[in-house]
């Protein structure tokens, strides 16, 4: 398998991202303005501050060359996971359903949260079982998940919601406490929390590993098949 | 034609920005302050008015959380 993880200008967590995936497989960047996907398995909209989030969080990244292949990949069936500004982007791209919010305290926020696993049939937490707890760090000031009501039970109806964080740990005031969500086919994901900084006990925890084996794993399974 | 275009945030969607200012105020002194709220102001020189709805839905605000109101010329 190999991952493409995309570089916007104001990007900072995708070498992160690559390091984390080169955990379970191929790794490589992808430039915001080619938009060549050069064969890639699965893309990751990694964090940070693409074009400076300037007018809202993730509103002009959509716009990159490489967001239009990133879509027809994504319309494609090809597996998509946004990470924090990933997850703002692809809102914004139509991609995910919703919006993210300034937090509700305001403040950034940066700490380790436990996250629950809501959801085991996606390409992306294949390898966890339900319920599971992940400790797994945030930091953000815009990522309070916000969707109307009619939107949100269509979330809960069609098990779109894929990770929620732990009773008392939502850090930013998302509704029902969601951390994560996936689109109505299932290939495209979007969370708040980084799984790419939880890859190794020495920085606190690997909980996040689970994200990329479960990747890895359904690439395996679709390339079996 | 220069345009000015208000965005708002929803009715009803927190607005954490506005309670804040909403506090400050009267730790200044400014009693009796409710209901604040704080958007942004876009101004623009566009070719045809006629395009800045579009112009809205597409960039300038994000339907899902903000309201938008297209102004004409500043005086």
């Amino acid at each position: 398998m190999t991952v493409g993880v995309v570089r916007f200008p104001g990007s900072c967590d995708e070498t992160d991202a690559v390091l984390a995936a080169a955990r379970v497989g191929d790794a490589r960047l992808l430039w915001h303005a080619d938009p060549d996907l050069h064969g890639v398995d699965a893309v990751v909209i990694p964090g940070g501050f693409s074009y400076g989030d300037y007018l809202r969080v993730g509103a002009i990244a959509r716009f990159a060359p490489v967001m239009e292949s990133v879509a027809r990949f994504a319309g494609g069936g090809g597996l998509v996971l946004g990470i924090c500004n990933g997850f703002q982007v692809l809102c914004e791209a139509g991609l995910l359903p919703g919006a993210l919010l300034p937090n509700a305290g305001l403040r950034f926020v940066c700490r380790q949260v436990d996250v629950e696993v809501v959801n085991t049939g996606t390409p992306f937490t294949g390898a966890c079982a339900r319920g599971d707890v992940l400790s797994i760090p945030v930091k953000h000031t815009t990522g309070r998940f916000h969707a109307p009501d009619g939107v949100l039970e269509r979330l809960e109806a069609h098990d779109q919601i894929v990770l929620r964080y732990a009773p008392g740990c939502n850090p930013n005031g998302s509704e029902r406490d969601i951390a994560g969500v996936m689109n109505e086919a299932g290939n495209v994901v979007g969370l708040m929390p980084h799984p790419e900084h939880a890859v190794d006990a020495l920085t606190g925890s690997a909980d996040g590993l689970a994200l990329f084996e479960s990747m890895r794993d359904h690439v395996a399974r679709a390339v079996a098949a | 034609m220069r345009a000015r275009v208000l965005i708002r945030p929803k009715a009803g969607i927190l607005d954490p920005q506005g309670k804040a200012v909403e506090r400050a105020l009267p730790a200044l002194g400014f009693a009796g302050v409710a209901n604040v709220h704080v958007g942004r102001l876009i101004e623009l020189d566009v070719p045809d008015a006629a395009l800045l709805p579009e112009m809205c839905e597409k960039l300038l605000a994000n339907p899902l959380i903000e309201d938008y109101e297209i102004l004409g010329e500043p005086r």
